[in-house]
């Protein structure tokens, strides 16, 4: 289909496409392995200014768009689902000081994420606080002029290997999810350290590890907004990096589908191309609809952020939901089609189905999104 | 420096389907590239341009299309582009080719290397570098794989031989082809390609080069090309079976065979 993306979309698209092809298809087999932080890959990224897209130009990006973020996400994600969301989660870790860091904070910390020369991560889940955020015990303490920061993050992607945090504490215990703010923490800073690195079923290029505090003090200008505007600088930032997942889970999807279609054409039983089936063919368009009708979601909403438009919690959370249940089914049906070698690691698709499950989990499970899409239906409707 | 960096759009396939009539290359529904080899000159030229400071000036001569492999030199980092194009070129063999190319250069004014791919994919002639650097009178190095220094007007290279390398001292200016292990060609930038897609590439005609039409195109090339075909498929070989001794006085019995 034809998504009439411009010459300078397509232009992102087909340097992504050959990034994916050359330098992450490759090595994606080997960072599954050995669950290390594809650094080489990021250095490439940096260098070819991916990293610069969603920032904006005065701070050395591209200031280009959210649709550009989940081209290049899309396309990454088709060669390896863990290194790209390596790439996605910087961009987390980023949105929230573009959405809302004063002007020196992003003279400080922009240009070099924009270069790549310094990856961000989003520290916001606990051990009691997963789809309940409004449960965290990190607590951020003011004196003076730093803030004292004591707790523990977990399942934070990019965590330890990246040098920028952005990390929600609680300033105010009493006022519930109105008392917690945002902070940028700097890899580094004394008693800022690095718990257990979990070991995952998939996306494992990713690193996903625990942020301690412990009597950490970080200056009180690095403060993101105001106190008190932390559950509002999270969710305005999973509004615009949601597209960003779903894109994810369309690359992983769309990568699946591919190697699938191409084993249906190589493997023959019975005498013929198992692609001559028609229960394979049913199976492989079945699969490339589910594919398209993904895209043209996540690629609409992914324009509705861009335009400005305030309000996108809903169409964001129905991207994600919709392209992750997409990209588990395809996958799922990917590895059928491979059959018995499909299960087995010589062949890569057992891996897309793989770094596909977390998709349905993370920035909000899929039926934490049904909670958003719903709520706002009913609000809508009491208008 | 002043690096100038001569580079060629060619079909990308190593298996190349010739016209039996016209004893050309059929390039119908073949993507064009660069010249895999000239991608490591353009990388080389870039370093030499980040390590010394200078300018990339990257030329190469061919139909208007070949103007997008210009732009993706620029798009890794190279400066300007220069586009040789003219119908008078056409049926150039290397000599006019090189010579061609040579008359650019001058034009372009005083420099102080010329890179080259070692040859390219699609002709394998390896003429034109050493071509240009006749027609300019400059010393050539072909088949660098290290740039080891420069220093002022000289420069210390490694030059790949068969078993080995030769280390050269070349005084500047000077032209050198290269071969793939003298660096990893990076992939274009969003930024590069974007000043790519804005630079204007400059186009000169056998006009502004003021060259004697007897020295170009098909009338300058003193090379003919009688007959181009694609070599037919070996038969396969005969494998023999059994013991060595066997083996060979079967293989006796095949040659005396033969020879009879």
């Amino acid at each position: 289909m034809d998504y009439l993306l411009n010459d300078e979309q397509k232009m992102i698209r087909d340097l992504a496409h050959k990034i994916a092809e050359e330098k992450v298809r490759p090595v994606a087999a080997k960072y599954d392995q050995t669950e290390e932080f594809p650094w080489d890959v990021m250095k490439v990224l940096g260098e070819s200014d991916l990293f610069g897209l969603f920032i904006p130009e005065e701070y050395g990006g591209l200031g280009t768009s959210v649709l550009s973020l989940c081209l290049v996400t899309e396309e990454l994600s088709r060669a390896c689902g863990g290194i790209a969301v390596c790439y996605a989660a910087s961009a987390l870790g980023t949105f929230p000081i573009i959405l809302y860091g004063n002007d020196a904070q992003k003279k400080k910390y922009l240009p070099d994420l924009a270069k790549g020369s310094k990856v961000a991560a989003f520290g916001l889940t606990e051990p009691e606080a997963g789809s309940d955020a409004s449960a965290i015990k990190t607590t951020a303490k003011k004196t003076g002029d730093h803030y004292v920061l004591n707790g523990t993050k977990h399942f934070i992607t990019n965590g330890g290997e990246a040098q920028v945090y952005t990390v929600v504490a609680m300033t105010d215990k009493n006022k519930g999810a109105r008392g917690a703010s945002a902070f940028i923490v700097e890899k580094g800073t004394p008693g800022f350290t690095f718990g257990k690195k979990e070991e995952k079923l998939g996306i494992r290029a990713s690193v996903t590890q625990e942020l301690v505090f412990n009597d950490c003090k970080i200056p009180a200008a690095n403060l993101l907004s105001k106190e008190g505007m932390g559950f509002i600088v999270t969710m305005k930032t999973f509004d615009v990096s949601r597209p960003g997942v779903a894109a994810q889970a369309l690359g992983i999807a769309q990568g699946a589908l591919e190697l699938a279609t191409k084993y249906a054409k190589e493997r023959h039983q019975f005498g013929r191309s198992i692609s001559s089936f028609q229960g394979i063919q049913w199976m492989l368009a079945d699969m490339a609809t589910e594919i398209e009708a993904a895209r043209a979601l996540v690629y609409s909403v992914a324009r509705m952020v861009d335009s400005g438009i305030k309000d996108v919690g809903k169409e964001s959370a129905m991207a994600k939901l919709f392209a992750s249940d997409v990209a588990m089914k395809v996958t799922t049906d990917a590895l059928q089609i491979f059959g018995g070698y499909g299960y087995m690691k010589d062949y890569p698709i057992e891996k897309y189905m793989r770094d596909a499950k977390i998709t349905q989990i993370y920035e909000g499970t899929n039926q934490i999104q049904r909670n958003i899409i719903a709520l706002q239906l009913i609000k809508e409707m009491a208008k | 420096m002043n690096i100038i960096v001569c580079i060629k759009q060619v079909p990308e396939t190593t298996e190349v389907r010739i016209n039996p009539e016209t004893n050309t290359l059929i390039r119908e529904g073949v993507k064009s590239i660069v010249n895999p080899f000239d991608m490591y000159a353009i990388e080389e030229g870039v370093r030499l341009k980040e390590k010394n400071t200078g300018k990339v000036t990257v030329i190469t001569m061919g139909p208007p299309q070949a103007e997008a492999v210009l732009r993706e030199a620029i798009s890794m980092g190279a400066d300007e582009g220069i586009l040789i194009c003219d119908r008078a070129f056409a049926g150039s063999d290397t000599w006019a080719t090189s010579y061609t190319l040579s008359a650019a250069i001058k034009k372009l004014g005083a420099f102080d290397v010329i890179l080259c791919g070692k040859q390219a994919s699609d002709g394998d002639t390896a003429q034109v570098g050493p071509g240009i650097s006749t027609h300019l009178d400059v010393p050539q190095v072909t088949y660098v794989k290290k740039i080891e220094e420069v220093k002022g007007q000289s420069m210390r290279v490694e030059r790949m031989m068969e078993e080995g390398y030769e280390i050269i001292e070349t005084p500047l200016p000077a032209l050198l082809t290269v071969v793939k292990e003298i660096n990893e060609p990076r992939l274009p930038s969003l930024k590069g390609m974007m000043r790519a897609k804005q630079s204007k590439i400059t186009v000169w005609s056998q006009k502004e080069l003021n060259l004697d039409s007897q020295k170009i195109g098909l009338c300058g090339s003193p090379t003919q090309v009688v007959k181009i075909f694609t070599p037919p498929q070996r038969a396969g070989g005969q494998m023999l079976k059994g013991e060595v001794p066997e083996i060979v006085s079967q293989l006796a019995e095949i040659v005396k065979d033969t020879a009879a």
